[in-house]
């Protein structure tokens, strides 16, 4: 079980997915997965080891780098990028639950994967809470770690570190510059689904129009 | 998911690429991504654990460490060789959008598809002319530019590709300035030689590709230039052997006619 799992379930969503959701899949793909396994897990890997204390007093390291990482950058990325992922899932258990509609009764769907309907309204919504959890996250990282700045030092003053001692980040510019690319591939992400979301709306609510025009002048 | 899947999505462009397309995506997994994942990750893999400071001061050797190298070489190659294979997803994307086409022509019984199942629209291999001309060209295009962007940022970044053995640091809270050590630098350096010799041999066959792209273009317009050119005679023997026929007639209908009359 491993990332392979996350890329062979977008890859079904794509089936289903509009142009703008393809764009999508394909950058969550190459820079946000690809980068976090290729480069970013490996800038993390010793954060701890790492982390050192102008002191010798045993256990004042262990307590400053829990104090100052409640949960490290590294895994809130994976988190991120699990959740959002997700909500995909909703379209795939639907188009399932149509074609299995349609295995019991007769052709009930002109197509069981055309985005109509009620697949439409499950389809808006994952892009809303796809869009909502990007932004859950990129708030929870802003608040975490006051913005996305990491210094490379850190005053400690808890217990048993004696008085106010110096703790130093390991590679603080290269984590620094791999959040901020984080950021900004959460953003385009962002942009991405409300784009989707606004064109999906857009398309639909002409086609109804039409329709009903189409319907008056008979 | 790793680099395993990154050729997977590009080994189906390599169907629809032209053969120094085909050479080039060679060259990029095999001198590139392979080097980099079986070689350069171990020679880096220590990197800051074997990065060693004459002093006793804690928290020296980290600020002095992120001083000197603010980011990896090896995350830099990992970041360039991402950047730089994403432009061919442009033109899987677009093949993927022309395969749909056809699929949809295929289904709704368009006679002027002339494919006999959806298994051969799946295997067709499009060749590279029009719309797919323009993404492709792109394509190199963008790589190109992401490659030498990515040369540049490297040598500005660390002043020429060697690996100096010593590096001599001042950042607080370093008391004086000191003497730091790098890891195995001289295999670094010969990786480091050896990834921008091969980032250089990528961008001459991207700019060979791109060369040979125009060159194509140019003489299919010329080619077609010339056709239209002879086609206007084609025209005008036709026209005066029909209108041969149609005074022919003519005068056949017109003899009849007296003919009857008289």
């Amino acid at each position: 079980m491993s990332w392979g799992f996350l890329r062979d379930l977008l890859s079904g969503v794509n089936k289903y997915s509009t142009g703008i959701g393809r764009i999508w899949v394909a950058v969550v793909f190459m820079f946000r997965l690809l980068v976090y396994v290729a480069a970013a897990e490996n800038i993390w890997k010793y954060e701890h080891d790492e982390f050192e204390c102008n002191i010798k007093q045993p256990g004042c390291k262990n307590v400053c780098f829990d104090h100052f990482f409640p949960v490290s950058q590294i895994r809130l990325w994976a988190l991120q990028l699990i959740i959002v992922s997700t909500p995909s899932l909703l379209v795939v258990f639907h188009v399932a639950y149509r074609e299995n509609r349609e295995k019991h009764n007769q052709k009930l769907y002109r197509n069981p994967g055309k985005i109509d309907g009620g697949l439409l309204c499950t389809y808006l919504i994952s892009l809303i809470l796809k869009a909502g959890f990007e932004i859950v996250f990129l708030v929870l990282f802003y608040k975490l770690y006051n913005g996305f700045k990491i210094p490379h030092l850190v005053k400690c003053d808890i217990r048993p570190c004696p008085n106010t001692v110096d703790c130093y980040i390991s590679k603080p510019t290269e984590k620094m510059i791999f959040l901020y690319f984080l950021v900004a591939t959460s953003s385009l992400c962002i942009i991405l689904n409300l784009s989707e979301l606004s064109y999906l709306i857009f398309k639909y609510s002409i086609k109804c129009y039409l329709k009903k025009y189409m319907k008056k002048q008979q | 998911m790793d680099w395993g899947a990154l050729h997977t999505i590009l080994g189906g462009v390599n169907k629809h690429s032209t053969s120094i397309g085909k050479i080039w995506l060679t060259v990029l997994f095999i001198f590139r991504i392979m080097i980099l994942v079986v070689a350069a990750e171990r020679v880096w893999g220590d990197e800051q654990d074997d990065f060693v400071c004459n002093t006793l001061q804690p928290g020296c050797r980290n600020v002095c460490y992120d001083h000197f190298f603010p980011i990896s070489h090896i995350r830099l190659w990992a970041l360039q060789l991402i950047f730089v294979s994403t432009p061919a997803l442009l033109v899987a994307m677009h093949v993927a959008y022309r395969r749909h086409e056809k699929k949809r022509q295929f289904r709704k019984g368009d006679q002027k598809c002339e494919y006999k199942d959806i298994e051969e629209i799946r295997r067709q291999r499009f060749r590279i002319e029009g719309s797919l001309w323009w993404t492709y060209t792109s394509s190199i295009f963008f790589r190109l530019i992401f490659e030498a962007v990515f040369m540049y940022a490297f040598y500005f970044m660390y002043d020429g590709f060697r690996m100096p053995r010593l590096m001599k640091c001042n950042a607080w809270p370093c008391p004086n300035t000191v003497d730091c050590f790098v890891s195995r630098p001289t295999e670094k350096t010969v990786f480091t030689i050896f990834m921008i010799a091969v980032s250089s041999i990528c961008i001459l066959l991207n700019v060979a590709e791109l060369c040979y792209l125009l060159t194509k273009f140019f003489l299919r317009r010329s080619k077609k230039a010339g056709n239209s050119k002879q086609q206007p005679n084609h025209e005008n023997k036709e026209e005066t052997k029909q209108n041969e026929m149609n005074e022919l007639i003519s005068d056949s209908c017109q003899n009849t006619v007296i003919g009857f009359s008289s």
